[in-house]
């Protein structure tokens, strides 16, 4: 019994000379896992077309039904987009949705991608916890800095869209 | 002031006086308002009610043990009484039969008292858009901070909880008529004419909680 109360207080002298282990949150914070995922931006390409085509595979992919999609055509005046439609609405209930990435997984053009963002709490629900465009649209190239992966893309169609 | 010596009224004082003083005033003296202090201290020690309900409750447990804690916000103290807490963090889904709990822990805890909707769940219901399950906290109960994530990281809480700090630095507990004492009202209290539509309003629970 002795020997285990000493081997106990061994792990407690142990641990008394560790360093702490805290990490100072808002002033330093954890790099996020590889595969963390975090607030959705919308792929927006360098010639400022949207990648969305607006085909909602992504709404109907969502297991919490926080997507909202409300596609239009293109036009040869306006074109928003490189397939024949374009996510006029493009709405995410931040509030709703559970970051489980099936919408990037659905996405058929590499448009949606969970980024590496998690602090968007808000006061109220006026405060805009409804995502549109505005807030998800992202350059490709500010876009590659959370996820690398929004330029494989690229690399494998050499600026060819659609197959 | 323990060390200047005291000065005969009549002699002016030296620059290097004027200094001293002015040092000794700088660091001993502190002005401030009712206001500012009393959400200094309510701000400074937000005590949860424990009330873990679902997956997010670990994560908020993860929030206040020593790799993120929060007693560096003063608000480590999980008490198990609702009497003793000023902050419920509604940490997962609630049922509707648990509505009617979540409502009585609420009205047990004594003002100011304020809410955090932590995880998708408590603020909207998530994915679970069902019958059984109270689409969103705020339903039932006034929310200061929503927390999105499924469930939120610990970062994100603590994000949360500074937000409600922030919330909280903005309030005026003198102008909602917190001091019960009358003349503390007639001093620090809004004119006349807006103290009776202020009464009126705050009523028999004045609040931090509703904007």
């Amino acid at each position: 019994m002795i020997a285990a109360m000493l081997r106990a207080m061994g792990t407690t002298l142990r641990h008394l000379f560790r360093r702490p282990f805290t990490v100072q949150y808002p002033e330093e914070k954890i790099p996020v896992a590889p595969r963390f995922k975090g607030r959705h931006f919308l792929v927006v390409d360098d010639d400022g077309l949207e990648r969305c085509v607006g085909c909602e595979l992504c709404a109907v992919a969502c297991p919490a039904d926080c997507i909202y999609i409300e596609p239009a055509e293109n036009t040869p005046e306006e074109r928003r987009s490189p397939g024949e439609r374009y996510a006029r609405v493009y709405e995410i209930h931040m509030f709703r949705c559970i970051f489980c990435g099936y919408c990037e997984e659905a996405c058929p053009e590499d448009a949606i991608f969970l980024g590496k963002e998690y602090e968007f709490s808000c006061y109220t629900r006026e405060d805009g916890f409804i995502y549109g465009k505005d807030r998800l649209n992202l350059n490709v190239r500010e876009a590659a800095r959370q996820r690398p992966e929004v330029l494989d893309r690229l690399k494998e169609e050499s600026g060819v869209y659609h197959l | 002031m323990t060390q200047s010596e005291p000065m005969p009224p009549e002699a002016p004082l030296t620059p290097a006086e004027e200094a001293a003083v002015e040092q000794e005033v700088r660091q001993g003296v502190l002005f401030t308002t009712v206001d500012k202090m009393v959400n200094w201290a309510r701000r400074s020690s937000l005590w949860p009610a424990t009330f873990g309900l679902a997956c997010c409750a670990i994560e908020m447990m993860a929030m206040s043990a020593s790799r993120f804690d929060i007693a560096r916000f003063g608000a480590e103290v999980f008490r198990a009484s609702p009497r003793q807490a000023d902050l419920m963090i509604v940490s997962g889904r609630v049922a509707k039969k648990m509505g009617p709990v979540l409502k009585r822990i609420y009205d047990q805890m004594p003002e100011p008292k304020w809410v955090i909707a932590m995880g998708a769940c408590a603020s909207c219901g998530g994915v679970f858009n069902n019958y059984s399950v109270l689409q969103g906290v705020d339903r039932i109960v006034p929310v200061d901070v929503y927390v999105p994530g499924c469930p939120p990281r610990p970062e994100q809480l603590i994000h949360g909880i500074m937000l409600l700090q922030e919330k909280i630095k903005r309030d005026s507990p003198t102008r909602r008529g917190l001091f019960r004492i009358p003349g503390l009202q007639r001093l620090f209290g809004p004119r006349p004419s807006t103290a009776q539509a202020g009464a009126a309003q705050a009523g028999p629970a004045p609040t931090g909680t509703r904007a």
